[in-house]
């Protein structure tokens, strides 16, 4: 009888417990907030990029509370530091996602970053949206891709010089690590598709930080001089730039004899630069801070309000979380909820606008459709457009230009529901 | 100074009342009314850029000389036109509006609405026509000098087309050195064109003695079209070209190898003192060269905003404001911190980078993340050509400033009491104690001075490098790299070590790419250490145990 009671009693104690812990978890899930987690580097290398990506993300966040939050509750941004420090960025990721319970992730600037977290959104299954251009070749369940894919912004380039200016031979420069060299390898080959000739194409690689470039700078003069137009690509990464366009200034390179079109150099890197010896090189990007809408320019205003200072500029990446943070608010209401695998299934197709005066799509793949604006620097520091594409271009997540990836679609949608569907063979390959 | 200064304002003067005389003169001359000119100047806001190049082109071939300016206009962007009449107008600002000058009259439309006038838009495709059609203009201009940048900017664009050009700006011409630029750029028309066996021979030697790797192109783009008995003298001009460049080439190197050294040096030489000569394992080293590159930047900003016509003076202001500035930090450092830790280089180490972390987030907290901007004085940017050497001004000024440092450092070191006492103590702190110097005191003046001069390459790496938080990262390794393969405790070896590692450096660049370059250094250094571990320049005797 002692035995029954006693049992009586956990029981009971135990029904109470968890119907306690329930009621507070509906609580929590009807009442409280939604929180939405901010994964950027605020210190370290990446710091110089990321802090603005931050602060956008903290007034994208302001301005839908003002609206009257989501779902009729508030949002509330959960920042972390991830400090450069990929294995950190992994751990701070599983912080957000088990600890914070946050329900989407916006987050990472460079590729190694985001393959570091990639498995914790795998393995947790919640959202992750990356706002910068990368290399390609990936396509995952978990991640919403809102940068450009090469065939965004490395290809139309190339194909800006090759058609309008007419160049003939060309400097790869990059700096080695995964994007510049998966990049290059997909421009290389488009080149070589193209009937550009070996001994037209140079490529060189240099480390993080890169500062001294007077060698490769007078090599690439050297190259440039034999009466075909040339140009340099661009793939060189944040810092290295400026010692690298200092260079080009002080040897008497203009944008005349050798354009340079970056991949990486937005109004925000040109922000630590003179500018006035860089007019008319190139940057290839999907938003500029020149375009003139409507919706730009009161993103603008918006942006100088919430940071207080109006010398600040805006950036794609930071266009990128405007379209992806948009994207995952219709996707909740669309879904109702912002359980991720409801989300998942309902952002494929969201349309919202951009900045641009264009719409952007979800893809199946997890990428958006964007336009590809080239852009010259002028001597104010902002870029004028010189060259869009018709159409909006719908990035691809497996470079066609590749033999072993031309095969290979992403689709996250029933039937195929498949991240690298071999299309010659039918089947997914491993992983995702 | 003073005298310095009413130079400067008599030259500035003069300077002006040239340009005015010269824009006096600019605006007298106008497209005489009727010229199919006026008609080809209102179509150059209208088509696609292609389409306005070839406007530009056809007003080149106007011959008149009064578009020039309006030309040049166009290519700085400063050229507008009115929405409503389509009159190409130039723009002065006038409060809220603008006074509109018709190019084409030069007469004065008044004041119009800014958004009344429209910015003629420029890419490089209408830059490159501008170029083109401002030399064909200007080969005639009474100025020798302009005759020469004309004849220049033609060598990329010379076609058998411009042999008739220049023929007749060659018979106007008296001037030597404007005739064989002239000459020069004839040859590549020739080259270009079906001309007769012997004025091809006659070109391709005039190309050959010009030189330089343009020239290759010049005559490899000729080898491709060039008959059958012209390919052999063209292929001897291609190489003795290259022989020469060959040349040319390893001085090249040199040069660059000195240059990186200088960089090297400057990074490297305030650790000298504070690792050198002091022993401590300084990690917060490269904070003081980004401190110092602060400086300049605040610096600068000050006279941007009050002293404008200063700028080019911003370095020698912030050079002894950077010495101050990074000197009191490193005595505040060695004081606060530096000094419980004698003797524990492990705690030593950890504490200097756990200072460097501090100071990097401040200043990040401070000024931001993002990098900020330090322009280069006039008189350090830009190049010029030494032989087959094209030498850079800031790297020149940056060469010459890293041994100024070195010079006075080593002065401070082996002539003033100061220097004196500094190694006395560093040699035999007890002994110099006993002596009666006051040993805290000088502990705190090296450390001082190796952070002072850390400052000074500050304000110099600020005319190269990044201005941001990471700057003194960038540099750490390659100082100690440098001071210890140089020789700890040797002022000497710092430099010799610095400028070895430079041109090392550099002449595998060529070879090897930047990133496994930099990997053979450190390769190399790693082998030279298990070799002579005190480095190049060891001290040798007691001193060393001390």
């Amino acid at each position: 009888m002692a035995a029954t009671n006693k049992k009586w009693v956990m029981m009971t104690a135990a029904a109470a417990l968890a119907a306690s812990t329930a009621w507070t978890g509906a609580f929590a899930q009807e009442e409280g907030p939604i929180k939405v987690g901010i994964l950027h580097s605020l210190s370290g290398t990446m710091a110089i990029s990321e802090t603005t990506l931050k602060d956008v993300m903290l007034m994208l966040i302001e301005q839908q509370n003002e609206k009257g939050g989501l779902l009729g509750r508030q949002l509330e941004p959960v920042v972390v530091d991830i400090a450069s420090d990929w294995p950190l960025a992994a751990e701070k990721a599983r912080e957000l996602i088990e600890v914070e319970e946050v329900d989407a992730v916006f987050g990472c600037w460079t590729s190694v970053c985001r393959k570091s977290v990639l498995p914790v959104f795998e393995e947790l299954n919640s959202l992750m949206f990356y706002p910068v251009q990368y290399e390609g070749e990936e396509s995952q369940r978990n991640v919403f891709y809102t940068g450009a894919s090469p065939n965004q912004q490395a290809i139309p380039a190339v194909d800006y010089l090759m058609n309008e200016v007419g160049v003939e031979r060309w400097v790869l420069a990059g700096t080695d690590y995964v994007y510049p060299q998966t990049t290059n390898k997909i421009l290389e080959q488009y080149l070589k598709d193209a009937g550009v000739a070996d001994e037209d194409i140079m490529i060189n690689y240099t480390p993080f930080g890169h500062s001294d470039w007077q060698t490769i700078v007078s090599d690439i003069k050297t190259f440039g001089s034999s009466g075909k137009p040339t140009a340099v690509v661009s793939t060189i990464n944040g810092d290295a730039n400026v010692p690298f366009y200092r260079e080009l200034g002080n040897q008497g390179i203009d944008a005349v004899d050798i354009p340079v079109v970056a991949f990486s150099v937005g109004e925000e890197e040109l922000a630590g630069l003179d500018t006035a010896p860089l007019v008319g090189h190139l940057a290839a990007w999907n938003y500029f801070m020149s375009v003139d809408t409507p919706e730009n320019a009161e993103f603008i205003e918006a942006w100088h309000a919430f940071i207080g200072d109006e010398e600040r500029v805006t950036n794609d990446p930071m266009e990128a979380h405007y379209i992806g943070f948009n994207m995952w608010v219709a996707a909740v209401e669309k879904a109702g909820s912002t359980e991720p695998d409801a989300v998942i299934e309902n952002i494929v197709g969201v349309e919202v606008p951009n900045l641009t005066g264009g719409t952007a799509v979800m893809l199946p793949n997890h990428h958006i459709t964007k336009p590809v604006l080239i852009g010259e620097i002028q001597a104010d520091g902002q870029f004028d457009v010189v060259w869009e594409t018709e159409d909006l271009v719908e990035g691809d997540a497996w470079s066609d230009f590749l033999p072993e990836s031309a095969v290979l679609e992403a689709d996250w949608t029933e039937p195929v529901m498949c991240g690298n569907f071999n299309t010659e063979t039918q089947t997914c390959g491993s992983g995702s | 100074m003073t005298v310095d200064r009413a130079i400067a304002r008599c030259v500035a003067g003069f300077a002006f009342l040239l340009m005015s005389l010269i824009a006096a003169f600019a605006q007298e001359e106008t497209i005489p009314p009727g010229s199919p000119a006026i008609d080809l100047l209102r179509q150059l806001p209208e088509g696609s850029f292609r389409e306005r190049g070839e406007v530009i082109g056809a007003l080149a071939d106007t011959g008149e000389v009064a578009l020039v300016p309006i030309l040049r206009a166009l290519e700085a962007g400063s050229l507008f036109v009115v929405t409503e009449t389509g009159q190409i107008v130039t723009t002065q600002a006038d409060g809220d509006g603008v006074i509109a000058t018709d190019v084409a009259t030069g007469e004065e439309i008044g004041a119009l609405a800014s958004s009344a006038v429209e910015q003629i838009r420029v890419n490089n495709l209408i830059r490159r026509e501008v170029r083109t059609a401002v030399s064909q203009l200007t080969l005639m201009s009474p100025n020798p000098a302009r005759r020469i940048a004309a004849a220049r900017d033609m060598y990329a664009s010379a076609n058998a087309d411009s042999v008739e050009t220049l023929d007749a700006a060659l018979a106007a011409e008296d001037d030597d050195a404007v005739r064989a630029v002239m000459e020069e750029v004839r040859a590549v028309a020739i080259l270009r064109s079906d001309a007769s066996l012997e004025e091809f021979e006659a070109a391709v030697s005039t190309i050959v003695a010009r030189g330089g790797s343009q020239s290759i192109g010049i005559l490899q783009g000729a080898l491709s079209t060039a008959s059958e008995e012209l390919q052999p003298t063209i292929q001897a001009g291609i190489a003795a070209i290259e022989r020469n460049l060959a040349l040319w080439n390893v001085a090249q190197n040199i040069w660059y190898g000195l240059s990186l050294g200088s960089v090297l040096l400057l990074a490297a030489i305030g650790l000298a003192i504070t690792f050198g000569v002091m022993g401590v394992i300084n990690m917060a080293h490269g904070e003081m060269v980004m401190l110092g590159a602060y400086t300049t930047f605040v610096v600068q900003q000050v006279i941007r905003t009050s002293y404008p016509e200063l700028f080019d003076w911003s370095l020698a202001i912030a050079l002894p404001l950077a010495f101050v500035v990074t000197g009191i930090v490193g005595i505040a450092i060695e004081r606060g911190v530096i000094r419980f830790l004698y003797g524990r280089p492990l705690e030593t180490l950890l504490a200097t980078w756990g200072i460097s972390l501090i100071l990097q987030q401040s200043i990040r907290t401070i000024f931001g993340a993002s990098n900020r901007e330090v322009g280069n004085p006039s008189w350090m940017s830009g190049a010029f050509q030494f032989g087959g050497l094209s030498i850079t001004n800031n790297r020149l000024w940056i060469i010459v400033f890293s041994l100024v440092v070195f010079a006075v450092l080593l002065f401070v070191m082996k002539k003033t009491a100061l220097g004196l006492q500094m190694r006395a103590v560093t040699q035999n702190r007890r002994m110099a104690s006993s002596m009666g110097i006051r040993t805290p005191f000088v502990d705190a003046m090296t450390f001082g001075l190796g952070s002072g001069i850390a400052g000074l390459a500050g304000v110099a790496l600020s005319q190269i490098s990044n201005v941001s938080p990471n700057l003194g990262q960038t540099y750490i390794i390659d100082s100690f790299m440098v001071v210890v393969f140089g020789g700890v405790g040797n002022l000497w070896g710092t430099l010799v070590g610095a400028m070895t590692l430079g041109v090392f450096n550099k002449f595998l660049e060529p070879y090897t790419g930047a990133v496994l370059a930099k990997v053979l250094v450190l390769v190399a250094i790693i082998l030279f250490i298990q070799k002579r571990p005190r480095g190049l320049f060891a001290l040798k005797g007691r001193a060393v145990e001390a």
